[in-house]
């Protein structure tokens, strides 16, 4: 017989018994679906958090400076300035895998608009930290060399403080506001950033020139670095070997012997994302098992059914072997049969799966990602299922003998 | 040359646990091409599974059957279905038309397993039914067919791949004596163009429409002699006939 014939012949034989034939494939749509479905959802989250650690900077690495030990008690990272600003040139020029370097001073500080106040995060940089973080200003202009030559007393807001000190989608650039008493032109507003992975509000923030910062906000010894020193490295393969270069610069600097104590720390952000990835990765893959256990459910429906099918219709297989047909041909009609069974499901799956996976996007806002892999992977395996679960009823149907088969009632 | 049909000692034993049951005993029985052979007996006498060995859809335990000179005792199942698709054509009791299934799509189903295109097949089914008068009904399903409708349906199905032999078991069993006679006149068309026929009955009016005939008892063969055929004619129905065993 032909494929042809075969599949014209499984058509029929299904067709005869819509409801049932639609109830066995339910199994393998479900499963299909399912799988779509949670690989979809997976895959958005994935991207999710790929977007939340771009949005904190580009292959970034921040140096900070070591401990302070006073009495016996160890201090955090950072309480004793050991960067300095030459390091922080050194970074800048010597690295063959650091882009760009930028130094961030932070302190809190009330900020005084006209009736409004807000303590925020303000922070001394320099033009590259912009760069650095991916982080454009959406009014008014971007920090310059000159504002950091000169010591502008000059400021950019973020979203946060500006809807704090003047409202929401109000364009203050242009106005004073006053940082610790002294007054600073308002000439640019921060785009949106949202939070980082940690929830903390990148928005509540107000930046100005580092120099600025040092003579008129936070004053500090001229030689240390009080602060930390964000990093881009110049790929995101490159993160690692940028750790270990400025390490080994920092190192060579501060005069470490070997096996004395950093007295610095650089976190590499490179790597707590894809650790959050391959966690959610790992999310993936459990939603997606799971899934694919009740496509091998569907697949043993589709043998249960198979096996009704065989013994009903015992007299007609009965009559085919009697008119010539082979239990080679027995065969290939049920498992052709099977097959239809469950690749049809397995299409009806995908349909469902794809719409399910958009319609949460659209409702829950979730990034969904479909990709066409998991289509076709999710497809040949619901065809697996069925050829897999088919053979048995087919291979029992191909056994009969003839004329026990014909005289069956 | 060699017969059509030739059985040498052929016996068939079924096993029923320990019970081993001879449903055919040490048969020996030629048959010529073109012959129209009647096989007669009770219930039990084992016309059937003779029937079913020269059918080749039942193997014989011991013994040779050789159809056109060719034994066989050791085909395979696949074998045996192409012998039995090339070469012979069954009708039954209770017809054993697929149903939900077109009468011409049942004629076909023979060419089907003999791998023709579907064109031809349509064709030939279609010949094959104006055969047996029922070109207008090629699209009827078998619930919507007459017995005697449904059983010629079975005889076009039977002869459209144009065997030798046809083997009927009981054809006008399940039928009345009008449209037994009716199947009976399309067999001894058939006998005249050639074609060997064996045909199973209990009806000693149905045998007498044969030209030979073939008694047999308790798995043995008790007669077998020729006879002059009666002329099955659906037109001359007397008295109804009584269907004895």
């Amino acid at each position: 017989m032909t494929a042809g014939t075969l599949v014209r012949l499984a058509g029929r034989a299904l067709g005869r018994n819509r409801m049932r034939s639609f109830l066995t494939t339910l199994g393998v749509v479900i499963g299909v679906a399912a799988v779509i479905a949670m690989t979809a959802i997976g895959e958005g989250a994935k991207y999710r958090v790929q977007q939340t650690f771009e949005s904190m900077g580009t292959n970034l690495l921040i140096v900070l400076s070591g401990s302070s030990a006073t009495g016996g008690m160890q201090g955090g990272f950072g309480t004793q300035p050991t960067l300095t600003w030459d390091d922080l040139r050194a970074i800048q020029t010597e690295l063959s895998a650091v882009k760009l370097a930028a130094p961030v001073l932070r302190t809190a500080a009330v900020v005084q608009a006209e009736d409004q106040n807000w303590t925020t995060g303000t922070v001394g940089t320099t033009p590259e930290y912009f760069q650095i973080r991916n982080w454009s200003v959406s009014a008014g202009q971007p920090m310059s060399a000159e504002d950091l030559s000169a010591g502008a007393k000059v400021v950019w807001l973020g979203q946060t403080v500006v809807e704090k000190l003047y409202g929401a989608g109000s364009n203050p650039v242009g106005r004073t506001v006053r940082i610790k008493m002294v007054p600073f032109q308002v000439v640019g507003v921060l785009a949106k950033k949202g939070q980082s992975p940690m929830g903390q509000d990148y928005d509540d923030a107000a930046l100005v020139p580092v120099t600025t910062f040092q003579a008129k906000v936070q004053g500090g010894l001229s030689k240390f670095l009080p602060g930390a020193i964000f990093v881009s490295a110049v790929s995101a393969d490159a993160t690692g070997r940028a750790q270990q270069q400025i390490a080994g610069l920092l190192r060579d600097r501060h005069r470490l012997a070997p096996g004395v104590d950093d007295d610095f720390s650089i976190r590499n952000l490179s790597e707590i994302a894809s650790a959050q990835e391959q966690g959610t990765q790992v999310l993936t893959t459990l939603l997606a098992s799971i899934a694919a256990v009740s496509l091998l459910v569907g697949g043993i429906g589709i043998m249960n059914i198979m096996l009704v099918s065989v013994t009903e219709r015992t007299r007609e297989i009965g009559i085919r072997m009697a008119v010539g047909g082979k239990p080679g041909d027995i065969l290939a009609q049920f498992v052709v049969e099977a097959l239809a069974l469950s690749a049809g499901g397995g299409l009806i799956g995908v349909a469902v799966g794809i719409g399910a996976a958009l319609l949460l996007a659209h409702q829950f806002h979730w990034p969904t990602i479909i990709r066409a892999g998991t289509v076709v992977v999710s497809l040949g395996f619901s065809a697996l299922v069925g050829v897999v679960f088919g053979l048995y009823p087919a291979q029992k149907a191909s056994r009969l003998d003839p004329i026990d088969a014909l005289r069956f009632e | 040359m060699a017969p059509l049909i030739s059985l040498e000692d052929v016996s068939k034993i079924y096993r029923m646990g320990e019970v081993e049951v001879p449903a055919v005993q040490h048969v020996n029985l030629r048959i010529e091409q073109g012959e129209f052979v009647a096989v007669m007996g009770p219930s039990g006498s084992g016309k059937s599974t003779l029937m079913n060995i020269v059918g080749c859809l039942d193997r014989p335990t011991s013994g040779t059957y050789r159809l056109g000179g060719a034994e066989m005792g050791g085909l395979s199942r696949a074998r045996l279905a192409e012998v039995r698709n090339r070469q012979i054509g069954f009708v039954f009791q209770h017809f054993n038309l697929l149903p939900r299934t077109s009468a011409l799509e049942n004629v076909e189903l023979p060419l089907v397993y003999a791998g023709l295109p579907a064109r031809e097949r349509r064709e030939r089914a279609f010949r094959a039914l104006e055969g047996v008068g029922l070109a207008d009904r090629a699209a009827h399903e078998p619930n919507q067919l007459s017995g005697g409708q449904q059983q010629r349906v079975a005889i076009a199905r039977a002869v459209v791949n144009d065997p030798r032999i046809i083997v009927a078991d009981e054809p006008t069993g399940a039928l009345d004596t009008r449209t037994s006679l009716e199947v009976m006149q399309i067999f001894q068309e058939l006998g005249r163009v050639g074609v060997t026929i064996l045909l199973v009955t209990h009806e000693t009016d149905i045998g007498r429409c044969a030209g030979r005939m073939v008694a047999m008892r308790d798995g043995r063969i008790l007669s077998d002699r020729r006879q002059a055929p009666m002329r099955a004619d659906p037109s001359v129905v007397p008295t109804p006939l009584e269907a004895t065993a």
